[in-house]
């Protein structure tokens, strides 16, 4: 594949190694924190960290959308979906995330109208195939999704649908990170940033990082080497005591961002005041919701819903995990009460979460990986 | 969700120029290119798709810069390896 | 699920203290899966039916639990039958694909392949089948005509009879159309035992060419995806490819398994936990078409998991792999035989995956379902 097999090369990615090696000072230990759960997946995927020094240490963060979806608001989908005359379409990876009393999965094998899509687009089919119904699209995503949900609502919109509507769960990365910045227990030496949410927001956004917290951010690609050479670029910036933003992935992110994107978020929703983020509690000005001229395509307006705030369950540990304090075997219920099959939090149930990615793929000491490969 | 694939660009459609068929590995696909409207779009462009909309025009020149100082890197440690082979340590 | 089904899961867990090294926590890990599987779910979901994790907690909790038996217990694709008449395999399938019909075959092709291979796998020469019709009122007979001719043609081919059957309507609304149960005889007049549980450190693993046409060619037929591809399903009669192996290597196959629901991931992870040993995969070495690649990476899935319906994993000892493979090779339909793993002393019960990109990861079973009704 064009654009991606280049970009994983094991011989390039051992050079690239023995550089890194070589930039770690003697003695020092370095934790970057890839933001990104596309990022976090990638790392478990390919086992890249085969391929960094013991001193190097890749902290996960909170930006996994279906992970910091609070379980009020899982409830609230399913109470939208358990009506007779609706049908739910959302990505594949909500499916199994446990709200108060289940999942939209359960609720599906208890008789709701629950179906996957892998695309807004095809939300919108449905909505024209079944006129009878009306059909809710579950959003979620950061700036990376947003924009491709609010053409959808525009579509809907040119066309006169009156049957599609929306339920608005996109966040936006910035507050995020502000979050895990302001955060007391975390000393990060970097980040390695997120690729696709900057094509839509491109590189300025991040510039407060490096300017007011003193952190350096490289914004990288998704392939092993994009991460490797992202890595490698911050033991660089602090090699040579540089604290900049620098763009990795300039293949497809544009520094400036995709302005009719943006554009286009803009006329179909707005911030919210706040909005509760799974483990980082109630963060200001961090969420999207649909604005009033498309209120004919808010999921939240149509339709009553419970809005009540679920705690989690004590037990769970995510919020830590998105933070980047804990790693995900440190949570005292890895891989016993939570597992992928039986779920307690959202870490461990979608494709991006640090806990799934760390039980799914790297759920072994590298010591033993290393003999049982030996060729 | 920040799944993004690289496609080529097979077709625009004449009916709906915000519609493109995009080609991953012989896969085709309809893809929005709404999002890039501000972009002079053609058959052969490579294109980010996600959830089924085109985000990002993929820069070829620095795909190439990209992959060349990957390369040198590579190459340069295939050179150095060479030489401590080669090299007669005393 | 109670309100309380958190609480209720930790303390299930109860007594498990918090512990603070990585090593502990997977040897935990270790011990919880290797426990005798319970099943939770009140309901049936879609997972049960995906081949993954979910199926097998299905099977050992309740099949096994209420029938168990010393023939049924090694749970391989067909029974072993020994009578005074000879050693017989017995099998027995059914088949709900959606769409019925699709490029490269329908559901009668799969019905007829599907069980003739379960009987091959088992080193049986396929005799005879029986096949059970569950019809929807309103099915077109000319569809219902379409269908048995494929499978008079395809038991043709494979050189078996269909001696029996049953015939059954339900009102409109249920059986999507047609669903075939089958069952199938075949004579095991080879003195080979094979087994899940016969692979030894060493032996080699291999398929007989590439992976996850069908399950993809299936996904894509369904119609409410906006992509099309030049794949067609691989549905074939494997009997000839097995007795050619067998005929070749007659000491040296362990096992064989045609790759259906849950694809060649599952299978290395029935052996790995039956023969307690560690199956390391070379992701490089494993056969995709470019297509079936492209249309898993648009889809987010995973090859590895994809169902097949005419490829088999064969796990055969080190020093005949050589002569195996080629036996595969000199039949078209294992043209595209290649050799993708080899099997370890440890870790015990895992399949790891050496990426192409030279990091390994683990490939573990299936949690949810990807792609429903692919069979």
């Amino acid at each position: 594949m064009r654009f991606v097999d280049e970009f994983r090369d094991a011989g390039t990615a051992r050079a690239l190694a023995t550089r890194i090696a070589a930039l770690c000072e003697p003695g020092r230990r370095y934790k970057f924190m890839e933001v990104c759960g596309g990022h976090t997946h990638t790392i478990y995927k390919h086992g890249l960290e085969d391929y960094l020094p013991e001193t190097v240490s890749l902290v996960h963060g909170p930006g996994c959308p279906v992970c910091v979806i609070p379980m009020g608001r899982v409830d609230d989908a399913i109470a939208i979906a358990e009506r007779d005359d609706v049908i739910l379409t959302t990505f594949g990876d909500m499916l199994r995330v446990p709200g108060g009393r289940g999942s939209f999965f359960d609720s599906k094998a208890a008789g709701a109208d629950i179906r996957m899509v892998y695309s807004p687009l095809d939300a919108l089919k449905v909505a024209r195939k079944n006129p009878d119904k009306r059909v809710v699209f579950m959003a979620i995503g950061f700036e990376t999704t947003a924009p491709s949900t609010a053409m959808t609502v525009l579509r809907a919109a040119a066309e006169g649908l009156d049957n599609f509507s929306i339920f608005c769960n996109h966040v936006t990365i910035i507050p995020a990170i502000k979050a895990i910045l302001d955060s007391p227990d975390l000393r990060l030496d970097g980040f390695i940033g997120p690729g696709h949410v900057s094509t839509i927001i491109g590189c300025r956004p991040y510039e407060f990082i490096a300017r007011e917290y003193g952190k350096p951010l490289v914004c990288a690609g998704f392939e092993p080497l994009d991460i490797l050479q992202s890595v490698y670029q911050l033991l660089l910036q602090l090699h040579e005591g540089r604290c900049e933003i620098e763009n990795q992935y300039a293949r497809v992110v544009p520094w400036d961002g995709n302005l009719k994107a943006l554009q286009v978020i803009g006329e179909v929703m707005e911030l919210r005041p706040h909005f509760e983020w799974r483990g980082l509690g109630f963060i200001a000005q961090s969420a999207l919701r649909v604005r009033e001229r498309y209120a004919s395509f808010d999921a939240e307006r149509i339709f009553s819903v419970p809005g009540v705030r679920v705690a989690d369950p004590k037990a769970c540990q995510c919020g830590e995990v998105l933070k980047g304090v804990l790693r995900p075997w440190e949570c005292k219920v890895f891989g016993t009460a939570c597992t992928p099959e039986t779920p307690i939090g959202t870490c461990m149930v979608s494709s991006e979460g640090a806990c799934a990615a760390y039980y799914n793929f790297g759920r072994f000491s590298r010591e033993r990986v290393k003999e049982a490969t030996q060729a | 969700m920040c799944l993004g694939i690289p496609g080529e660009i097979v077709e625009i459609l004449a009916d709906r120029e915000d519609l493109a068929m995009v080609s991953v590995e012989g896969v085709k696909r309809v893809v929005n290119v709404g999002l890039l409207e501000d972009e002079p779009l053609a058959p052969g462009d490579w294109i980010l798709i996600h959830v089924g909309f085109a985000l990002s025009k993929i820069d070829e020149r620095e795909a190439k810069a990209s992959l060349e100082w990957l390369t040198g890197v590579g190459d340069a440690y295939t050179d150095e390896l060479k030489a401590l082979a080669e090299s007669d340590i005393q | 699920m109670t309100a309380n089904w958190a609480e209720e899961a930790v303390r299930a867990h109860a007594g498990a203290e918090h512990l603070t090294r990585e090593e502990q926590v997977l040897e935990r890990i270790a011990k919880a899966r290797a426990r005798k599987p319970r099943i939770r779910e009140e309901r049936i979901t879609l997972s049960h039916g995906a081949g993954g994790k979910a199926t097998h907690t299905l099977i050992e909790a309740v099949f096994l639990e209420a029938f168990r038996n010393p023939l049924l217990e090694p749970l391989e694709d067909g029974a072993s039958l020994v009578t005074e008449a000879g050693r017989l395999a017995f099998t027995t399938d059914s088949f709900v694909v959606s769409p019925l019909f699709f490029p490269g075959g329908d559901i009668g092709d799969l019905a007829v392949n599907g069980t003739v291979n379960d009987l091959a796998m088992c080193g049986a020469r396929p005799l005879y089948l029986s096949c059970g019709f569950i019809l929807e009122e309103g099915f077109p007979v000319a569809s219902l005509q379409r269908i048995v001719a494929s499978m008079a043609a395809a038991a043709a081919r494979a050189g078996v009879q269909i001696v029996t059957g049953d015939t059954k309507v339900v009102e409109r609304g249920k059986a999507d159309g047609c669903y075939i149960t089958t069952a199938g005889v075949g004579l095991l007049d080879r003195a080979c035992t094979l087994s899940a549980s016969a692979a030894r450190p060493g032996d080699v693993v291999l398929v007989s060419g590439p992976i996850g046409d069908h399950g993809i060619t299936v996904m894509l037929a369904r119609g409410e995806l906006d992509i099309s591809a030049d794949i067609v399903s691989d549905t074939a009669p494997l009997h000839e490819l097995t007795a050619a192996l067998l005929d070749a290597v007659p000491e040296d196959v362990r096992l064989l398994r045609d790759a259906t629901r849950g694809g060649v991931a599952t299978i290395c992870n029935e052996v790995a936990v039956a023969s307690q040993v560690a199956v390391v995969l070379d992701e490089s070495a494993v056969p995709v078409r470019p297509e079936v690649n492209g249309a898993s990476e648009l889809l987010g899935i995973d090859p590895l998991y994809v169902a097949c319906e005419g490829r088999l994993v064969a796990v055969v000892s080190a020093e005949c792999a050589d002569d195996a493979l080629a036996a595969l090779r000199s039949l078209p339909i294992g043209s595209g035989a290649a050799r993708i793993g080899t099997v370890r002393d440890d870790p015990p019960g895992l399949v790891l995956l050496r990426t192409s990109f030279g990091g390994t990861r683990i490939v573990d079973l299936l949690v949810g379902d990807p792609l429903p009704r692919i069979c």
